[in-house]
């Protein structure tokens, strides 16, 4: 059974149109998946439905075997299902670091000594441990995403939703908050659903929805996503610019095979030619 | 800028540093409660006070002109109250007078009393500021005020917002500063004009200010809500405050200084005619 599971959902703000139309997904343990739309899409609006801050209108929401509808399951649901949100400035609770970590734990009621572990265990995935006194307002946008990604990881859970959680930091930052997740994905086993417009940062997940208008338009590989132009031009998506680059270099008569969408990819094929 | 938001608090390791938060706060209201004590012209009782700030100054490494310097932020009323003392407190024997302005002998020593009595409760207050941070403080008033959970006071929540508010000064000093030069950028003026003017000119960074605040509030709330916050009493806490051998001391000496205060009060005669 696969871990988190929308059916039929829909929701709306203020009753008269739907932010989320009929969409209905799953996602399974281990997997990384990439939601992509352009902004105003409805994609934020998912996060929150993903662990229960919204509940779906129509249909449900189903985490681990825990339905969002049912206001029992809240806790057990954000418990498996954590969000980091796009500005750290504002996810951040503490005015210590290892204090903010400790926030989720302490909420869950979680023992003194656990807390501590858990705390270590956090900082060190996102590597962070030696901030563990430091103020968050002394550092930068990526390491204090990184902090509040740690404030998460310290429930423990099964799947890590990212909700444009890199759109606020410069390139640097970005770099080392994918890094992190990817990590947390291969080695931890953690589920990522990373909720994007950055293409780049769709390129490594195994699978991509691209939403639109509220609609799930199209699901599958990244190569099959962006193979599609027809579905690119008509969501307003970009291509990844090493996937543009090879674009324009095959219509002026380079002979680059298809379907390169990262730098890797692109600098292998310009080697071998 | 961005240091405003730590207080005055003054980071080393010491013994007072190390001290229980609650423990210090308690100290400091029985210090001052000290300093009152001290009845008019029995001035020893001032010195005992004195003395027991530069000893815990001396164990809190922190150095003794920034005590003496956080006077400056109260100087003002120091000031007027000597002043008013001296020019319009009437009792007293007839020193000098010169028109309606006369000063008496009562009206010196009362100022002299305020003087003493202020300065050195300003001293003793920000030594507690000075080896304590923010958090600690919060840490510390929330334990204390936990009696109160029994006529249905919220404690916890006091506390949280307590906590979250000193967290988001930083933040919000950046955003006013942030907001400021973009005001300037579109040729706002903050710097002439009289005192109406530039308060005025203040609004245009007060109203973007309030709102990003609100927008703040609601995402962090969202991202409080999505770490289980739920304000239960089931919450556990990382933080233990611990009562050691130096709060045990601290403890000893306070009381040893308010027992010296009524001492000096009662005896004072005593002492001057030996």
């Amino acid at each position: 059974m696969a871990l988190l599971t929308a059916e039929n959902v829909c929701f709306s703000y203020d009753k008269k149109g739907d932010v989320i139309k009929n969409v209905t997904l799953e996602v399974n343990e281990g997997e990384y998946i990439a939601v992509i739309g352009h902004n105003g899409s409805g994609k934020s609006t998912l996060a929150k439905l993903f662990n229960a801050l919204l509940k779906p209108d129509e249909g449900t929401v189903t985490v681990d075997g825990f339905s969002s509808s049912d206001k029992k399951n809240l806790y057990e649901i954000r418990k498996r299902v954590g969000v980091v949100f796009q500005n750290p400035d504002n996810q951040l609770i503490a005015s210590i670091v290892e204090d903010d970590v400790a926030f989720g734990p302490e909420n869950l009621g979680v023992k003194r000594e656990e807390i501590k572990e858990r705390i270590d265990f956090a900082l060190k995935a996102v590597g962070m441990e030696k901030y563990l006194k430091s103020t968050p307002s002394r550092l930068s946008g990526g390491q204090k995403q990184r902090i509040a990604i740690a404030g998460v990881l310290a429930l423990k859970p099964k799947i890590l939703v990212l909700d444009e959680s890199t759109a606020m930091l410069d390139p640097q930052g970005r770099k080392e908050v994918l890094e992190v997740v990817k990590n947390l994905n291969k080695e931890q086993n953690v589920t990522v659903i990373t909720i994007t417009h950055y293409m780049e940062e769709v390129v490594d997940a195994d699978r991509v929805y691209v939403i639109d208008g509220g609609k799930i338009e199209a699901t599958g590989t990244p190569a099959e996503i962006f193979k599609d132009r027809a579905l690119l031009e008509r969501t307003g998506l970009e291509l990844p610019l090493a996937a543009k680059i090879a674009d324009k270099l095959i219509s002026r008569g380079v002979p680059l095979k298809d379907g390169i969408l990262t730098r890797e990819q692109l600098a292998e094929a310009l080697c071998a030619l | 800028m961005r240091d405003i938001a730590f207080g005055q608090y003054y980071p080393a390791k010491s013994f007072v540093h190390n001290m229980d938060p609650r423990v210090k706060i308690l100290l400091s209201i029985a210090y001052i409660v000290a300093v009152f004590l001290v009845a008019p012209f029995h001035y020893l009782g001032f010195a005992a006070c004195l003395l027991f700030v530069i000893i815990a100054t001396l164990f809190s490494k922190v150095p003794f002109l920034r005590i003496l310097k956080s006077i400056k932020a109260v100087l003002f009323f120091v000031i007027l109250s000597a002043v008013l003392q001296i020019f319009f407190n009437t009792n007293g024997n007839l020193l000098w007078s010169w028109g309606i302005i006369k000063i008496t002998d009562e009206g010196l020593f009362n100022a002299g009393f305020i003087v003493a009595r202020i300065t050195l409760i300003v001293m003793g207050a920000s030594l507690l500021t000075f080896t304590t941070t923010p958090v600690e403080l919060a840490d510390g008033i929330e334990s204390l005020m936990y009696p109160l959970k029994f006529i249905k006071f919220p404690v916890h929540d006091f506390a949280l917002v307590m906590s979250i508010a000193l967290r988001f000064i930083p933040t919000l000093i950046e955003e006013t500063d942030r907001i400021i030069k973009a005001q300037k950028a579109r040729g706002a003026d903050f710097e002439s004009g009289n005192i109406f003017r530039r308060a005025k000119a203040l609004i245009p960074v007060l109203i973007p200010l309030l709102i990003s605040s609100l927008r703040r509030a609601d995402e962090l709330a969202d991202a409080m809500d999505a770490r289980c916050y739920s304000g239960s009493d089931k919450r556990t806490r990382y933080k233990k405050m611990k009562i050691t051998y130096r709060d045990v001391l601290g403890f000893l000496v306070v009381a040893g200084l308010i027992t010296g205060v009524v001492f000096l009060n009662k005896f004072y005669i005593l002492i001057t005619v030996l």
